[in-house]
This record gives C-alpha cells, sequence and structure tokens, in this order.
C-alpha cells in the first residue's frame, strides 16, 4: 500500500508506529502490575519521552515486545496482540483479554505524518492510558498475590480470542488514519468475570468451583511463553543488559522536542513491582498458604500471615543471581507455580483448636502435659501434629521463607532451630547450681572489700540522683 | 464552526459527587492537555512531556488516569468541591450538573473585549442519592464504579473521532487557545460552570432506589 510518500516521511511513520507499538505494550503491562503508576510531568522537553507521554520502560517487557515484533511492524494481516490471563495458586489458568493493535488498508493519504500522526498516535496513547483501567482484568490485577497472578504474553500475527469464552466484549480504543494504513487498538475481554467479583477470588474455597467452567484447552499452542505482570529488574543483581540499547537511542524526532535522549529506567520499588520470591521449600510456600487461613488465635504464626502483594516483596526481596533474562522470566514463572504446591491436607494442615494452633504451642504444652497417661486428646492429638510439624518444618528450617541466603545464612533457620530446642536454664540444674552458689560464697568477702574502697563514689552518685 | 456538545449522567450518593465528577473531568482534560510549549527562533516549538498518575477513589470501586499536574487538579477540586457544597445547601432533590467548555479568545478591536468561542462542551448531569442501608451503599459503590467505566469509555470514542481541534497557534496567539498559567502542563483554555437544576420530582430517586432492590431480591 504504497503512496506518494517521500523517504522521510515513510521513515518516520515507520518509526511512530513501531515505538507506539512498544509503547502500547509498556501500558498495558504496566496497567496489570497489580499497583499504581505515576509518572511525573516535564515542562521541559527530554527528547526522549515519545508522543510526549511520560510512560517508563520496563526493559523486560520492551525486550518481549521487540522478540515478537522481530523486526516486523503491525501491518494488514498481522496484528500485535498483548494477552492478558490470570493463572491461580492451582495452576489452572484463564484469558482475560486481548489487546490488539492491527492495521486495515483504509489510507489517509492527505494526513500530515509528523505531526497529525504524531499528535493523534499520542491521543490514543493517553486513550489507552485511560480505557486499561476500566476493563473488568483491571481490578483483579490490582488484587493478585498468593492466589492468582497475572501473566502477559505478546504474539504477532493472526488474532486468537477463541480462550475468552463465550460472549466476550470488546471495547475500540481508538484509530489513527495514515497514509499507508488505519491503525486500530481495541480490547477484546471476557465478561463472564462479570459474576466473579474479585471479593470471590479473595475468598478460597469458591475459586476451583468457579473457574472450572471457564477452562478451555487451547485450540492454539501456545508459541510464546507467559510473563508475570509483577516483577522487577534490579540492574545490579541481575548482571544483564537487554540488546535494546540501540532502539532507545532514537531520538523521538518530531517537529517538537530536539534534546538528546536518555534511557528511561525501570521505577523503584513504590512504582514498580517486586522481583519474584527465591525458591522458597515447598514446605515454606505451602505454610504460608496455610498461614493466610489460620485462625487469628494462633499467636506467632498468624503474625508472618502474609495478607498483601507487601509480603509478596518481602519474600522477593531476597535476591540472586540470575543466568539470562530468559531464566529469570521462565525462572520466575516456574517457581510462581511451584510455590502453591499442594501437600496433602493432612500434613499441612494445622490444628484446627486454637489451643493447639501451633507447634510451638504444642511443644510447650507436651511439655507439661502427662504424655501417655490419662492425657486428653488434645494433647495426644497435639504430639502428634507436633512431630508432624517438625518433620514439615525440616525443610521450611533448611531454607525458610523470608530469609535472605546470600547476606545473614541460616539466621532465621538458626532462630527457629534454637527456639525449638532450647538449652535448659543453667539456674534450674541443681548441679550446677550448687557449684555456683559455693563459688559465690567464697568470692563474697573480695567483692565486699571492692565495693567498701568504693563507698564515696557510689554515694557521688546517689547525690546526683536525689 | 459548531460547539461540540457532550452530556454524561451520573446517579451517586452524595459522597460520591466529588470522585465521580473528579474522575470525568480528569480524564477530558487528560485527553485535552499537551505538554508545555517551548517556542524557538523559526517559528517551531517543543513539547514538554506529559506525566499521568492512577488515582483510586474512596467512594466507588473505580480507578482513574489523571495528568500529573497537582496545580490543575488542585483547580478541579476546587470548583467541584464548591458544587458539591452548592447541592448540599440548595435543599432541593439532589439534582445538578456541571459544565466543562473548552474555547478559544478571537481578538476583537477596541473597544469590544475578546469573544470566546466554545469549541467543545462536556456535560455532567448529576443525580444525588439517599441510600438507608450498608449494603444498598455497597452495590451503589460497585454499580457507580461500572457506570463510570462506562463513561469513561464513552468519553474515549468521542475523543478518538478526531474532530475539530484548534490549530496549533504561533506564539503571539497561544493564549488564545491554550490555557499557558500552569507550571507543567497546558490545556486547551477551559472553563467550568455548574448550575443546581429545579427537581424534577422523585422519580429518579425512586428509579434508583428500585434498580438496587431488585439487585437485592436476585
Amino acid at each position: 500500500m504504497e503512496t506518494d510518500l517521500n523517504s522521510q516521511d515513510r521513515k518516520d511513520l515507520d518509526k511512530f508506529i513501531k515505538f507506539f507499538a512498544l509503547k502500547t505494550v509498556q501500558v498495558i503491562v504496566q496497567a496489570r502490575l497489580g499497583e499504581k503508576i505515576c509518572t511525573r510531568s516535564s515542562s521541559s522537553p527530554t527528547g526522549s519521552d515519545w508522543f510526549n507521554l511520560a510512560i517508563k520502560d520496563i526493559p523486560e517487557v520492551t525486550h518481549e515486545a521487540k522478540k515478537a515484533l522481530a523486526g516486523q511492524l503491525p501491518a494488514v494481516g498481522r496484528s500485535m496482540c498483548v494477552e492478558i490471563s490470570l493463572k491461580t495458586s492451582e495452576g489452572d489458568s484463564m484469558e482475560l483479554e486481548i489487546w490488539c493493535l492491527e492495521m486495515n488498508e483504509k489510507c489517509d493519504k492527505e494526513i500530515k505524518v509528523s505531526y497529525t500522526v504524531y499528535n493523534r498516535l499520542s491521543l490514543l496513547l493517553k486513550s489507552l492510558l485511560a480505557i486499561t483501567r476500566v476493563t473488568p482484568a483491571y481490578r483483579l490485577s490490582r488484587k493478585q498475590g498468593h492466589e492468582y497472578v497475572i501473566l502477559y504474553r505478546i504474539y504477532f500475527g493472526e488474532v486468537q480470542l477463541n480462550g475468552l469464552g463465550e460472549g466476550f466484549q470488546t471495547v475500540r480504543v481508538g484509530t489513527v488514519g495514515t497514509p499507508v494504513g488505519t491503525i486500530t487498538l481495541s480490547c477484546a475481554y471476557r465478561i463472564n468475570l462479570a459474576f466473579m467479583s474479585t471479593r470471590q477470588f479473595e475468598r478460597t474455597p469458591p475459586i476451583m468451583g468457579i473457574i472450572i467452567d471457564h477452562f478451555v484447552d487451547r485450540p492454539y499452542p501456545s508459541s510464546s511463553p507467559m510473563h508475570p505482570c509483577n516483577y522487577r529488574t534490579t540492574g545490579e543483581d541481575t548482571g544483564v543488559t537487554y540488546p535494546s540499547v540501540e532502539d532507545s537511542q532514537e531520538v523521538c524526532t518530531t517537529s517538537f522536542s530536539t534534546s538528546p535522549p536518555s534511557q528511561l529506567m525501570v521505577p523503584g520499588k513504590e512504582g514498580g513491582v517486586p522481583l519474584a520470591p527465591s525458591q522458597p521449600a515447598h514446605g515454606a510456600q505451602a505454610d504460608q498458604e496455610r498461614l493466610a487461613t489460620c485462625s487469628p488465635s494462633d499467636g506467632a504464626r498468624c503474625a508472618a500471615t502474609p495478607s498483601s502483594s507487601e509480603d509478596t516483596e518481602t519474600v522477593s526481596n531476597s535476591s540472586e543471581g540470575r543466568a539470562s533474562p530468559h531464566d529469570v522470566l521462565e525462572t520466575i514463572f516456574v517457581r510462581k507455580v511451584g510455590a502453591f504446591v499442594n501437600k496433602p491436607i493432612n500434613q499441612v494442615n494445622p490444628p484446627d483448636s486454637p489451643e493447639t494452633g501451633s507447634p510451638l504451642q504444642g511443644s510447650l504444652h507436651s511439655e507439661g502435659s502427662s504424655r501417655g497417661s490419662s492425657g486428653n486428646t488434645h494433647d495426644d492429638f497435639v504430639m502428634i501434629d507436633f512431630v508432624e510439624a517438625q518433620l514439615d518444618f525440616s525443610c521450611f528450617l533448611k531454607k525458610p521463607a523470608f530469609s535472605k541466603d546470600d547476606i545473614l545464612p541460616m539466621d532465621l533457620g538458626t532462630f527457629y532451630r534454637e527456639f525449638q530446642n532450647p538449652p535448659q536454664l543453667s539456674s534450674l540444674s541443681i548441679d550446677i547450681g550448687a557449684q555456683s552458689m559455693a563459688e559465690d560464697l567464697d568470692s563474697l568477702p573480695e567483692k565486699l572489700a571492692v565495693h567498701e574502697k568504693n563507698v564515696r563514689e557510689f554515694d557521688a552518685f546517689v547525690e546526683t540522683l536525689q | 464552526m459548531n460547539c461540540r456538545s457532550e452530556v454524561l449522567e451520573v446517579s451517586v450518593e452524595g459522597r460520591q459527587v466529588e470522585e465521580a465528577l473528579l474522575a470525568v473531568l480528569h480524564t477530558v482534560l487528560l485527553h485535552r492537555s499537551t505538554g508545555k510549549f517551548h517556542y524557538k527562533k523559526e517559528g517551531t516549538y517543543s513539547i514538554g512531556t506529559v506525566g499521568t498518575q492512577d488515582v483510586d477513589c474512596d467512594f466507588i470501586d473505580f480507578t482513574y488516569v489523571r495528568v500529573s499536574s497537582d496545580e490543575l487538579d488542585r483547580a478541579l477540586r476546587k470548583v467541584v468541591g464548591e458544587f458539591q457544597d452548592a447541592l448540599r445547601s440548595s435543599g432541593g432533590d439532589g439534582l445538578g450538573q456541571m459544565s466543562l467548555e473548552f474555547y478559544q479568545k478571537k481578538k476583537s478591536r477596541w473597544p469590544f473585549s475578546d469573544e470566546c468561542i466554545p469549541w467543545e462542551v462536556w456535560t455532567v448531569k448529576v443525580h444525588v442519592v439517599a441510600l438507608a442501608t450498608e449494603q444498598e451503599r455497597q452495590i451503589c459503590r460497585e454499580k457507580v464504579g461500572e457506570k463510570l467505566c462506562e463513561k469513561i469509555i464513552n468519553i474515549v470514542e468521542v475523543m478518538n473521532r478526531h474532530e475539530y481541534l484548534p490549530k496549533m497557534p504561533t506564539q503571539s496567539e497561544v493564549d488564545n487557545v491554550f490555557d499557558t498559567g500552569l507550571r507543567d502542563v497546558q490545556p486547551y483554555l477551559y472553563k467550568i460552570s455548574f448550575q443546581i437544576t429545579d427537581a424534577l420530582g422523585t422519580s429518579v430517586t425512586t428509579t434508583m432506589r428500585r434498580l438496587i432492590k431488585d439487585t437485592l431480591a436476585l
């Protein structure tokens, strides 16, 4: 669909479309991170903010988008799609929405590329910012955490809407006519989520019942892997540089801004999202899940109950070296699945009754209780569970959650071990007590002599207090 | 040139008025604001960068995006606050409307003052309902959130029709098209006005109540 476009305009248009596609992906994925996004306005043009909008670039997302595009641009019959799906802790997944950047054959030959097209693309990005907050997946993504996570996948080619279930709805974000075709941005989203409020996802029991109805085997196996929408890069820890430098150096060549480009950094903790957690022992993570459901009277264990994504952040602060970006992403993905491994109920669940809530309480209880004698059911029950919990804790202790292996190795684990098997108080031991008593008596005259020498100091001290 | 006019209606609880109006106004202004213009020689200019931020509503299950400009946000909150006060003190049935008008200034010769020519007007009609129970309020919270989602989609649809927009002005005329008084962003010249409308009877309140009761009955 070539027109009378001169080479400079054609070059500009291709660049605009390419960066528009990359920014579109950033806006969509960032809107599903689960956090509020905030960028600053700048009265001075920097030349690196495409479409005069402050949209930060997450390097992994840019990398994935470029990988999907593979040097091509969205064109007629070649759409760029961003698929957003939900994955539960049980490993079930469901497509929520497909965002499509398409091109059709309707050309606007009169339109000015470097001015009108650019400004309209900017307007379209603003619309995308607004629309990404109003589809049902947004509220779900804000509540993602331990029960489910939101994943994204970028692919190029034919749009695949089969995974959205019946009766999905479509919202058109907007269109921009160009001399080579009309760019259309739209979103198709699952609507049967409307019957599943976010509250239902917060209640653990109904999840399986609801989700089962929506799982359909994908007719087309994904050619590209899914990635979580809740990660953050740490440039220092990954030690990986993404091959995107050459593109980011391209200035937003418009008739407006002229200053040199600068690399946009990934947002910090405030605006960004945490790394995936280091590999916790399965028992540990199962314990975390378990902790979330135990009753409030379960003392210390519930104090560690993860309640929100903040705890995910705590867990994920234990960083470790990464081999490569793909390993990072795939490892993150796998770890998320592994993190929700199911263990047999009888191994995992704590005792239901509050007074036997924790193995710690159980240990105290068993210390004082008469074992095996009249021993009520609670005591026996506690003992058994204590033993089982101890077995569960063995892997937990080796590599407990929330611990930073590389900074304070086994600090938390050491604490638990010591606390579980505390040494006997020395003063309670008769032999030791007797020994120290004799020593004390012998040393008493010496101590008295020393104190008598320092009597004046003591008196002066007492006077200062009065 | 005809002025484009769009009307949106919202039915909200009293405490939701402010957030509902801000959501609509900010969404419109997001699309009608650019970065600050910096004119250079030879008639070229560069444009600053517009940042955005998400705003969670406290009384509505809704999040909207606004331009990152505290000055603009303060200006809108001020006028919305005045509207809310007027609505409360009117003693009527809680009906009012707020208009956001974008205009251009046309210089006139002395002794005539400059003419303000509107090119786009957004009117938001507000119906305030009173709810009795917490359950009704919770349902209202969700329903209003869903309705606002629809309004945002409507706004975006209008914006992307790419209908009339004032031409980019020269440096001498920029103040006739844009509000250059803000430090960080540059919206098109706009003014906001409101009025408390006469009571139209209790039909709206009754309809809203009926809607909520029907939902509960399900």
